[in-house]
């Protein structure tokens, strides 16, 4: 069933948007596409009112920085249907040195803390975000720190001497 | 009831000079042995450490006995900040915050790996060791420590208390060392 859904979704989706929706596949069934953060959304919004699917619930906003990339930063939303128990992943990449997204607050207020939460982790801009500002870091950090030219472990650690850990 | 009664320990009198009728001995010792045997500990239970913390409570090995029965969830009336768990770099201040809220003497005690060093926890949002922000006397080593380790680091904690001169708060050196964590 979930195969004709995302069938269905597809064509609905390039019918209304056309080249904007690139990049489809279906790993494990769950249908993903890329498009462009100009219509994000719009696509959205489409998908939470005028398909067969009904996403009505916004699961997840989180990022995924890839340096070697043009445009570096994905930023992915994940929708579930409560209604057709179906799942769509929409992603859009972003330049790294730009990092600007409309916000998602007017059609999810879930989306207000995971925006945040990507801002803090990743560095997103979310354009017309009302309160825009870190969630889970210190105010101080000064860093986005899941960006991969950061490094993981915290500086300070005195400890852990490469030899004991083989390198 | 007897039998219970000829079973209470008393803590023997510190060194002094006694004879009939008086006993001489320094006021820091009987300082010292009064305080040791009436901590008042303050429990910062971040996580798991927090729940041995709970079992070093109970019955079975009952805390109780060395004169901690009374924690204080106030800083102002603790005496010893027992800090059990992972601190987030966002929590410091209010780690800090409740030391400084604490009165003179006090002692600091960091149970278990992540307290002590951050442990596993080597990360950008992790505080690697409470000893960053405020000065530690004991570290309970362990993730998390045993009853055992903890009751162990709070007698390490009253061997300080009994031998501490009453002095040593005041001293240019105490206030050094005080002043290099930017506390007044």
């Amino acid at each position: 069933m979930a195969e004709s859904i995302n069938h269905e979704l597809i064509q609905s989706l390039t019918e209304r948007f056309g080249e904007k929706i690139i990049g489809v596949s279906e790993p494990y069934g769950l249908l993903t596409f890329e498009t462009q953060k100009d219509i994000i959304v719009s696509v959205l919004e489409f998908l939470k009112t005028n398909t067969v699917a009904d996403f009505n619930f916004l699961t997840d906003i989180t990022a995924v920085h890839y340096p070697e990339k043009k445009h570096g930063i994905a930023v992915v939303y994940h929708l579930h249907s409560m209604v057709k128990k179906v799942r769509i992943r929409v992603k859009v990449f972003i330049d790294e040195h730009n990092p600007t997204i409309p916000t998602l607050t007017g059609l999810w207020n879930a989306a207000n803390w995971m925006e945040r939460e990507t801002y803090d982790l990743f560095g997103v801009k979310f354009e017309g975000h009302p309160d825009l500002r870190r969630i889970l870091n210190m105010d101080e950090l000064g860093v986005h720190p899941m960006l991969k030219q950061y490094p993981l472990e915290d500086p300070n650690r005195v400890d852990k001497k490469d030899e004991y850990f083989g390198r | 009831m007897f039998y219970i009664m000829s079973n209470i320990n008393i803590v023997d009198a510190p060194p002094g000079i006694e004879g009939s009728g008086f006993f001489a001995t320094s006021m820091d010792k009987v300082i010292g042995l009064a305080r040791s045997h009436s901590l008042w500990p303050l429990p910062f239970a971040t996580s798991c450490c927090g729940i041995e913390f709970m079992a070093t409570m109970g019955s079975h090995y009952d805390f109780g006995r060395f004169g901690s029965e009374r924690l204080s969830f106030s800083p102002r009336q603790a005496d010893l900040l027992m800090v059990m768990g992972t601190i987030a770099k966002k929590m410091s201040p209010v780690l800090k915050q409740v030391y400084l809220q604490m009165a003179e003497p006090r002692w600091v005690m960091a149970v278990g790996a992540c307290a002590s060093s951050g442990g596993i926890f080597d990360t950008y949002s992790v505080l690697q060791g409470i000893d960053e922000i405020i000065p530690v006397d004991v570290y309970v080593p362990g993730c998390p420590p045993r009853p055992e380790a903890i009751l162990d680091g709070f007698g390490k904690i009253q061997e300080l208390v009994r031998n501490e001169s009453g002095r040593r708060r005041n001293s240019d050196q105490y206030k050094e060392m005080l002043a290099s964590y930017g506390i007044e």
